[in-house]
Order: structure tokens, then sequence, then C-alpha cells
């Protein structure tokens, strides 16, 4: 089966307008969850991480003096715009393009302009923008959206379709979401503190990224990185509670595991979905300790971006991807002390180890789950 | 990989107050006035004793009856059974009835039982309950129902042993208009899988 790489991609997020920025921050222990006192989004102050709009205009300047776009898929098209700015041998008219996203331009239905809440507006956008032949294909699968839409381009280059697929991923701080994560009492009231005994919920958060993955082994520069093995499985179990023994999980795991032609002790790295509500947390704790890898080096990037729904799995995978290149983990943020019923180990500090294979996994409502097995090559 | 050649084995359809399977009718309520008696129409007909239904929201309710036609008189349903669904409309109808409850600051009163169904794989979801599926979900949102689409993604599935089955469709409700078609795909039936057939079945 052809080898799927991982070759370049750049985040959009409060903690940065690369990756490089990105990386920075997160090395710098750097969250992007402030109070946002904003109230577009929220009547009173909440904890959750937003996109400057002011840095956002002066970046869309760069690259386009039309306004008519909105704050999602300036987000987007910058990302984009840059990825292939950065890689003049990309050529995203002849790639397969997939985009993941949960809700889309959704404040367009409290405003008139209806029409963009539909899905398929952003794909439109993306295609008139970068004046493709083909309509980008649009995922929208809850949380684990950008985690599946690696999948799904992995696939479909192993099926041949396309040798390159652009996956683009994104989702804003809205007060839809906001609102009906606060109707499940699930917001907390400070910045999130993933896997943590005091943790009191999720914060939410607002990104875009993209990556491009490839079958063309020539397009990689840096570390030769790629997705060995990919799985995805419901709960079936309950629609917006996780699976108390972390069944879809496990199996999702389980089965990348397989994929990938690996064991669970050849996992170095686990970068877990870890929204920090008390159930999710419990789940994952629970799934990774049946899959054998309770002393695997794990954390949750939630603590730096916030929740970003349909962007974080994919953010989460470009971060595995450096955390491979330069062979570094990142403390899990807000983490003080283990709040689960397993035994897992969450990176405290920074530190330095050699990195070959690591678990990124998601899950969301639904019951899904997915699980992406990211390999360098040595 | 193993390519090997998959058929349509069953497929479904819910559309104009009338239920298809297979080609034939099943199904007609021209008496209701609402989608939601429809739906409890196309409940009772099917015999159905479920009261998770009850609480699922109009867009879930006929993905699920679909999948409830689908499935029935069959034993093909097996744990790695895939569902691939699609539709135009994401889950705007509950976007919507959520929207509102969020309109007016000083009429707040968004719900959990609405927000959980703001999002379209929900409907996956309540079919892999159902039927204790723990499966490969996915939910692409497109124009229109892409034959194409449907059809290579789910040999996939098939070819790379990540489901033995699929059951792939378009479900889509919007501002009261319904459109639903499902598809039983297996390495057994009599019609073969390829776009063309897929859209003939979808169009009929």
């Amino acid at each position: 089966m052809k080898k799927v790489y991982l070759v370049a991609d750049n985040i959009i997020s409060p903690l940065g307008f690369s990756t490089e920025e990105n990386v920075e921050n997160l090395r710098l222990n750097q969250t992007g969850i402030k109070k946002v006192d904003d109230n577009y989004i929220w009547s009173e102050p909440f904890f959750g991480a937003v996109v400057n709009n002011d840095k956002l205009s002066e970046a869309w300047d760069i690259i386009s003096k039309d306004s008519g776009y909105t704050k999602l898929e300036k987000m987007m098209l910058i990302s984009v715009s840059k990825l292939l700015a950065e890689n003049s041998s990309l050529d995203i008219t002849k790639c397969g393009v997939v985009i993941s996203t949960t809700k889309g331009n959704i404040n367009s239905l409290r405003d008139d302009s209806y029409k963009k809440a539909y899905l398929t507006s952003i794909s439109k956008t993306v295609q008139d923008y970068f004046k493709l032949d083909h309509t980008p294909l649009i995922l929208s699968n809850a949380c684990i959206s950008g985690g599946l839409a690696l999948a799904v381009g992995k696939r479909m280059i192993q099926s041949e379709l396309f040798e390159d697929v652009v996956i683009i991923g994104g989702d804003l701080l809205s007060e839809f979401t906001l609102s009906g994560f606060f109707s499940f009492q699930a917001v907390s009231p400070a910045p999130c503190k993933p896997f943590c005994k005091n943790r009191t919920g999720i914060s939410l958060g607002e990104a875009a990224a993209s990556v491009w993955l490839s079958s063309n082994k020539k397009n990689v520069t840096e570390e030769v990185i790629s997705i060995s093995g990919d799985a995805s499985a419901n709960d079936a179990n309950h629609i917006s509670g996780p699976s108390r023994t972390g069944e879809g999980l496990y199996i999702s795991i389980t089965k990348a595991l397989k994929d990938a032609g690996i064991e669970s002790n050849q996992i170095d790295y686990i970068t877990a979905h870890g929204t920090a509500t008390p159930y999710n947390d419990e789940m994952e704790a629970i799934a990774f300790n049946r899959a054998g890898m309770k002393n695997v080096p794990i954390n949750s990037l939630k603590g730096y971006y916030g929740h970003t729904l349909g962007a974080s799995a994919l953010i989460e995978s470009i971060i595995a991807r450096h955390c491979l290149i330069n062979n570094e983990l990142f403390a899990s943020l807000g983490f003080e002390e283990l709040g689960v019923s397993e035994s897992i180990n969450v990176i405290a500090k920074n530190h330095k180890k050699e990195l070959k294979r690591v678990l990124k996994t998601a899950s969301g409502f639904g019951g899904c789950n997915v699980a992406l097995i990211i390999e360098k090559e040595v | 990989m193993i390519k090997e050649k998959y058929y349509i084995s069953d497929f479904c359809s819910i559309r104009d107050k009338k239920v298809f399977k297979n080609g034939e009718q099943l199904y007609i309520d021209s008496e209701s006035d609402s989608l939601k008696d429809f739906g409890k129409g196309i409940y009772q007909y099917l015999e159905l004793k479920y009261p998770k239904f009850h609480k699922m929201d109009e867009l879930c309710k006929l993905g699920f009856l679909a999948s409830e036609v689908l499935l029935r008189d069959s034993d093909k349903l097996d744990q790695d059974t895939a569902l691939v669904l699609s539709n135009r409309s994401s889950s705007l109808d509950t976007d919507r009835k959520h929207q509102v409850s969020i309109q007016d600051r000083e009429d707040f009163y968004p719900s959990p039982a609405v927000f959980v169904y703001t999002l379209p794989n929900i409907i996956m979801g309540e079919i892999s309950i159902k039927n204790k599926m723990k499966s490969e979900n996915a939910f692409f949102v497109t124009e229109s129902f892409d034959a194409d689409l449907m059809s290579k993604y789910s040999k996939i599935l098939m070819d790379t042993g990540k489901a033995t089955n699929v059951i792939c469709g378009w479900v889509d409700l919007d501002n009261d208009k319904y459109d639903v078609f499902l598809a039983f795909l297996s390495k057994k039936g009599r019609i073969e899988l390829t776009k063309e057939e897929l859209n003939n079945l979808y169009n009929q």
C-alpha cells in the first residue's frame, strides 16, 4: 500500500499565523486562552481562545483587498495561501481537497446572510478563490472531523484517487456553540485543565489549519513523516455521553495499530483529545489503559488552544509532526494532579525525547472516535 | 488491498410522503400535514418499540426510519458495517431551532436536548446505538447526492478491510423539504455497485 506523507502544514490560531510561531509558543507554554470580553460572542466575559480580529485583518490585507469573506473563510484562505506560498511545488488545482468543519459560518444564521450558513458555501469559497475545477469535499463529523479528514485524505491517496490531498480545517468560537456547551454545563469558569483533578470543563477556541498530504516522497524536504495507520469507530452507546468503557476509542486505537503493523509498546507519545470535561477525560484514560498504554507520555493541547472543534485534531496532528521532527514533548498545560481513575503518564514539563511514533486520538458527539498513527522514518 | 466487486444489496428511499424499499412502495401517507406525523406513521407501520426515537430531531428520525426499512428482514448487518452518509443542509433544521433559543438575550433558553442535534453525524450515532454497530462513520456535506463519492469512499472502506459492508446514502432536511435514500453495499447482490447504478437508484 502507498505511503502517505505529511509534507507541509500551516496553523492560524491565537498562538500565531504560522506553524513555527505556534510551536514556539507551545515551547514557551504560552496559552491562547484568555478572558474574552466580546459582546458579539457572549454577554459576559468568559475564558476562550479567539483569533485577534486586527491581526487577522492585517494578514488578510496582504493577500486580498476583498472584504466579502467571513472571519472563518479568511482564516482558512490565509492558511492555505501560506501553505502554497511556502511550497512552490504544491499545485492545489491537481490535489484532492477535503475541508473539515463542524459549524462553518454558523454566525450567518443570526445575521441575514443565512445562505452562508450552508457548509457547502465554504467549499464554493475555497473553490472560487483557488480557481479549482473540482469542488472541495466537506467532512462534518463533530469533534473528530480534523483527524477523520486526515484519514479520509490518506484513504483517497491509497486508493489512487489522487497523488496529493490538501486538508483544510476550521471552526469559530461562536455564540452558537458556546451557548450550547453552557447549556450542557460543560464550559469551565477558568482555562481548561485536561486530565487534572481540578478540571471543570472545556474552554472553546477557534483556529484554521491546512496540511499537504502526498504519496510522492520527492515532495518531502524535512524529516520523512507519514500517517501509517488510521481507524475510526463508533461507541454505539450514547449520542452526547462518552462510553464508560472507552469502547469506540479502544477499537479505533487497536485497528489503527494493526493498520500500521505495530504493537502498543511501539508508541512513544499520545496526543490525546483531552477536552477537560469529567467524563471525556475519564473515558480516554480507560481506553488508553485497555490498549496497554498507561505509561506512554500523553498530553492534551486543549490547554493551549481551547477546543477548536473541526480544527482541533488537525492542529494536534500538525503539532505531533513537529514534535517528531524536533524530538520534543510539550507539557499538558493546566495539568496539576491526576484526576482520572486509571493511571496515565501526563507530561508535566517540556522535555526532549527521541520520538518515532505518535498516536493521535479524538472523540466526539454522536459517539464517534478516530485514531491515527503518525510515524517518522529513521 | 484487494479490489473486489461489490453490489447494491438493498436500497430504500423516503420522499413525497412515501417510503420505498428496493423500488417497491412500502408505505404512503397522503393524510399527514406535518413531517412529525409522517414520521410517526412510518414508526407505527414498522411496529417499532424504541422510546429513544421520540427524543430524536426530525433529521435523525428520517435517517433512523430509513435504516430500519433498509435493514428489515435482513441479517446482513455486522459490527463492521460502516456508515457513510451525506446531505446538503447538514443539521440546519435543528441549528435554526437552537438559534431561535439564543437570538434574544432577554429571552435566552438554549437546551442541551436541542444542541446535541446540531451536528449531522448524530444520525449515524443513533443508527449505531440501535444496531450496536461499532464501525467506521463519515458524514460528508455536498451540494447534491454524489454517487461518485459515495461509491468510491464505500469501496475504499471495503477494499482496505475497514468495513465488511457499508450503508451509504443521503439524509437531507431543510425547511420541511426532505429527501432520504440509503443503500446497503456488500459482496452479495444482483446490482453491481457503480456510480451510475447508485445514481439511477437514487433517481428512481
